[in-house]
């Protein structure tokens, strides 16, 4: 039998199927597993956009904005998952992760690229031994509304494809149901599947409605094994915002204090400036430490993000204000 | 749990650069008496340095008034009163204040730097909430002045006279616009003490109220010390005494003015219980606990110094607010990113000090973050003590310092029965996500304002005042008119 | 033929529902305006009054838990049983010096008064309660609560009106109280507690004591567990007295020379609590 966190329904036939992937369980001697009895705790909203509001009044600048401008281009999934992607798209944004600004040395490359599975092989050629990663959309994305069969297997194709990374979906109909076992199953499923391969699940907090499931949906994700959890497809409004990821640091935070296992976290859609993508950092700073200030367990997941980045970096290199004509587009 | 197959990133050590405000707070080298509309010199001559206690530097010179100079502000307050103020049109009055308050909004920055530099809070603070809250303050009053005959059915409200004012150093601008936008709204006039160590922005609200055009004599401001503050209590030319400042002197306050006919408001200390169940939004309530305890370096009297929690969530409770006190930033008050800023005064560190002690003596275990102070100033780490009994000093008494008591509990009765287990009652929090509970709970607890779910919100439509040994009267809203008004 | 002998009324204090004599054992003559003797009445002492206090305290706060409307039928009681003993009542304030005319208007303004107070029971919270229209994300409310207990320095000349008009905006409002009658006047009170005792008002609630205002103003006023002193009087020796001893605990000390039926009396023994609230999901 295996035990959600409290709130779980038990009716789920998959549940036997699979096995205990996470800490999340506490073991007495006899090693059967005890529930979680604490529920995910209530978040309050108004206080979360306080917090929000708070955080954003620090003042980032000089060698410190440096620091997290850099530090923020190599968190970068750059990301293309349109309906008319094609190879020669994917390879110019490939040629971009690696060489994002030659004309002014020294930057880090991204972190990943991010695509559909079918363009995962041509990604990987590119990249090679770059050190970048090729991160693959999968399980029926963006809505997840595949049957169980389908999702594992596009799943797969991914992983044999090469994707180094797999981000899946959660099937947020049944979550909303309160279908919480199935959800949890589908992810362990999922991880088990992935192996060694890096499993980002994505909550689509936009149609999640409200803070508390997303902080239940992050705590039954994390439990159920996912490697990283992510706000949104990109694809649903609002995607990520600032209070939902300062709410899905918190659940990272306290699986963290929990299992002493270190989660990732990647807000995604809607990241667009230097700016943003230095408030997030301040969450993140300040939330879980700097010991989650590096690509490892936080990325964004972002189009076109890299250039207002570089436009910023160059501009404190130079003392002038940028133009967007300077700075080659990703693809 | 494995993450990636590739290398491991090492993560970065971020520490946020120097981010200092450079406005210019517009000091001048000396500051007179504001009396009769015009700057004028002491009676006795006398000047104290008024200083920056983050850097322990002068930043100018401010006149100490004395009883002579009370009775010359008083007599320009009563001629101002009957001439002038108390036959105007609430029209005419209210377009004045809303004067005040735009001109203050306009400076807003430059009050903030120069509140920030006075009093050693955070500029984060004092531009986020100090100012604005002024600034806001005098426009709500305004509005009411022309309102008076709606405030109070069946009654007619009519003005006082002369309302001697009496404000402390914690939120020097803040208080003064509590005090006198109503009172000016109401048809009285003022004269105002602002607190010995923190006068320079009451001194430059009295160059702005110049600049508004008031009649002179309307809004005096006098600087000065206890002596002063006790001068004007005395004045018995003086028709309402409005006080915020501890409870030692609030109460030799109503003491001195028995068998006057005097009114008074009170606004005094508190030792709010800041109540967190086991079923709260724990996070934000961790939070709300650094916001009730940390605003303003915990020198308010508001302040949630007796955390209560349940017993369930104790210990998570307590690991989540060390976490947190470790991020908070403490040093220069002009940087952006400064969390806590200085302590007001030497005297006030001295008794932060005194206090703290004994609560390591009486047996309560003390707790701080690891950070660098300034060498110059006055500094106190944010703390918190566990192990705390309902009879220690540090429970009972007002420390108006970054200090944090904290106790458990285990019933809703037992909650309820030790935050009321104080002779203060000015202020209370109450942490849960259910709302019979916050219902059941807020009413019970002895307080003038309980915050459910948040803490220390302020606001100038809402009333603060305290129950008990914290004070008399209301200031804020609807409320806040009564005390500056008869009622035929 | 014999005549029947009365049966005289011994006049004691109310305390708890209960009528003690004073523990001191002391007692004060009460003689008509012709300088008959009519009768001992208890010379209340300072350990009156604690014990008064005590009561008062332990009854507050079910008395404040009691719905509005139930508070007002229960002063609508009161006012019934003073009808009901009308004569009575004008015989009394006839003793004490009142012409029947004056006993009787007296006695009429009484029931009246307390009908009055009856009706703002439920309504005096709608008129002092407000909303505030924050700026913030925040529900903040503001309603009147009880300040707790209430000492009440009874008028001197107004035996039970009086008495009453100060009484009844204190209780109504969820108070409980301990009255000092008149000394000169000191009859009608004791039997308007006789009222109390017999109207569902719950013991403790009321406390009467009689005794010197001289003796008992200080003690009054010091006490440490009294919330408010309401002073029904111009003197300004007792007045302050009475503030210098409010300051002790920073006592809500409230003159009144003069009370009009107005929800402004009720307002005058409460406290205002503000309560804030996020609105959010």
């Amino acid at each position: 039998m295996v035990y959600g966190t409290k709130g779980y329904r038990f009716n789920s036939c998959r549940a036997r199927q699979i096995s205990v992937v996470t800490g999340e369980l506490i073991m007495q001697a006899s090693q059967q597993p005890y529930p979680n009895w604490q529920p995910s705790p209530a978040v309050d909203q108004v206080g979360v956009e306080e917090r929000i509001a708070r955080l954003n009044t620090r003042s980032i600048k000089k060698e410190s904005k440096v620091q997290a401008l850099k530090l923020a281009l190599s968190m970068i999934d750059q990301t293309t998952l349109e309906g008319s992607d094609s190879a020669g798209k994917v390879k110019q944004m490939c040629y971009k992760a690696l060489h994002v600004h030659d004309a002014l040395p020294g930057l880090p490359h991204v972190a990943a690229v991010c695509v559909y599975p079918t363009m995962v092989r041509v990604a990987k050629a590119e990249l090679k031994s770059s050190g970048i990663h090729v991160a693959a959309v999968a399980t029926a994305f963006p809505s997840g509304q595949a049957d169980h069969d389908t999702k594992i297997q596009d799943l797969r194709y991914a992983i044999s494809e090469g994707a180094d990374e797999v981000d899946m979906v959660i099937s947020r109909g049944a979550y909303l149901r309160g279908e919480y076992n199935y959800v949890y199953d589908e992810i362990a499923e999922f991880k088990s599947i992935c192996g060694d391969v890096h499993l980002k699940v994505i909550l689509e907090t936009g149609e999640l409605g409200t803070l508390d499931r997303v902080r239940h949906a992050s705590d039954l994700a994390l439990a159920a094994g996912g490697d990283f959890i992510k706000t949104s497809t990109g694809k649903v409004q609002p995607a990520a915002t600032q209070p939902v990821t300062l709410v899905m640091l918190e659940a990272v935070r306290d699986f963290h204090q929990r299992t002493g296992q270190k989660r990732g976290m990647k807000p995604a859609g809607g990241i667009k400036t230097a700016k943003q993508a230095i408030q997030y950092l301040v969450i993140v700073n300040e939330t879980l430490g700097p010991d989650w200030l590096t690509p490892d367990l936080f990325r964004f997941g972002a189009s076109t993000l890299t250039n207002d980045i570089l436009m910023q970096l160059v501009k404190e290199s130079t003392g002038v204000y940028q133009s967007s004509d300077y700075f080659s587009q990703a693809g | 749990m494995s993450t990636a197959t590739a290398e491991k990133t090492a993560p970065l050590q971020w520490n946020y650069a120097p981010a200092p405000e450079s406005v210019d707070p517009q000091f001048r080298k000396r500051y007179d008496l504001f009396i009769d509309g015009k700057f004028v010199a002491p009676a006795e001559g006398n000047y104290r340095p008024s200083i920056n206690p983050a850097r322990e530097t002068t930043l100018a010179e401010v006149a100490d008034a004395t009883a002579p100079d009370v009775d010359k502000a008083v007599k320009a307050a009563r001629k101002a009163y009957t001439k002038i103020w108390s036959k105007m049109s609430g029209k005419e009055r209210g377009k004045y204040i809303y004067r005040i308050a735009r001109l203050l909004q306009e400076r807003a920055r430059e009050f903030a730097v120069a509140e920030t530099m006075n009093g050693g809070k955070s500029i984060r603070e004092s531009r986020d909430t100090d100012i604005p809250l002024a600034a806001a303050h005098f426009f709500y009053y305004a509005g009411w002045a022309d309102k008076l005959e709606y405030a109070f059915p069946g009654r007619k409200a009519k003005s006082l006279g002369v309302c001697g004012q009496v404000i402390p150093w914690n939120f020097p601008l803040l208080m003064a616009a509590w005090k006198i936008a109503p009172a000016l709204a109401t048809g009285n006039t003022v004269v105002l003490k602002p607190a010995d160590t923190t006068p320079l922005t009451a001194m430059k609200l009295a160059e702005l109220i110049q600049d508004a055009g008031l009649p002179a004599g309307v809004v005096n401001i006098i600087p000065g010390g206890r002596p002063t503050g006790a001068a004007i209590v005395q004045h018995p030319d003086i028709d309402k005494i409005a006080f915020t400042g501890s409870t030692a002197v609030g109460k030799w306050i109503q003491k001195e003015l028995a068998g006057t006919k005097k009114r008074y408001t009170l606004e005094l200390g508190g030792k709010a219980a800041n109540i967190i169940f086991e079923d709260a939004a724990i996070d934000q309530a961790v939070e709300g606990i650094i916001n009730a305890i940390f605003f303003n370096q915990g020198h308010v009297c508001c302040a949630g110094s007796r955390l209560l929690v349940q017993e369930g969530v104790a210990d998570t409770v307590i690991a989540k607010l060390k976490q947190r006190m470790a991020t908070l930033i403490i040093g220069d008050p002009l940087d952006k990113n400064t969390d806590i800023g200085a302590i007001n005064s030497k005297e006030q560190l001295g008794r932060i000090e005194a206090l703290v002690a004994s609560g390591a003596e009486e047996g309560a275990e003390m707790w701080q973050p690891s950070c660098e102070l300034p060498a110059k100033g006055f500094w106190f780490r944010p703390t918190l003590f566990t192990n705390v009994s309902q009879s220690h000093r540090i429970c009972r008494d007002e420390i108006f310092g970054p200090v944090l008591s904290i106790l458990t509990f285990r019933t809703e009765d037992e909650a309820v029965e030790k935050a009321n287990n104080t002779a203060y009652g000015l202020s209370g929090g109450v942490w849960t996500d259910k709302g019979a509970k916050i219902f059941k709970v807020t009413r019970q607890v002895r307080a003038g304002v309980i915050w459910a779910n948040t803490f220390n919100k302020f606001d100038p439509t809402s009333p603060f005042g305290g129950y008990k040994e914290s004070g008399i009267g209301r200031e804020g809203g609807w409320h806040g008119l009564q005390p500056y008004v008869e009622l035929e | 033929m014999s005549t029947r002998v009365p049966v005289q009324k011994t006049y004691k204090l109310y305390i708890g529902g209960e009528f003690p004599r004073s523990e001191s054992g002391r007692t004060f003559d009460f003689n008509d305006a012709k300088g008959r003797h009519i009768a001992n009445v208890s010379r209340g002492s300072r350990k009156d009054f604690r014990n008064a206090v005590v009561v008062a305290r332990s009854a507050q706060k079910s008395w404040a838990g009691k719905s509005a409307y139930n508070r007002g039928q229960i002063l609508y009681r009161l006012g019934e049983m003073v009808e009901g003993r009308r004569d009575q009542f004008i015989a009394e304030l006839q003793q004490q010096g009142s012409s029947v005319a004056d006993a009787r208007r007296e006695v009429d303004d009484t029931i009246d008064t307390l009908i009055h107070y009856a009706g703002w029971s439920d309504k005096y919270q709608q008129l002092f309660s407000t909303v505030n229209p924050v700026a913030s994300p925040h529900f903040s409310f503001s309603v009147p609560e009880p300040t707790g207990v209430v000492a009440l320095i009874a008028p001197q000349d107004s035996a039970l009106l009086g008495l009453v008009n100060y009484l009844a905006p204190i209780i109504v409002g969820g108070n409980t109280v301990i009255a000092l009658a008149s000394d000169k006047k000191p009859l009608s009170a004791i039997t308007f507690s006789e009222v109390i005792a017999t109207s569902d008002v719950p013991a403790g609630v009321v406390n009467i004591l009689t005794g010197y205002r001289s003796e008992l103003l200080s003690q009054i006023a010091g006490h440490m567990d009294v919330n408010a002193v309401v002073y029904a009087g111009d003197n300004v020796e007792d007045r302050k007295t009475i503030q210098s001893q409010a300051s002790l605990n920073v006592k809500r000390a409230i003159f009144s020379e003069k009370q009009s039926q107005s929800p402004y009396a009720i307002l005058a023994t409460q406290e205002t609590k503000t309560t804030w609230h996020p609105i959010g999901l």
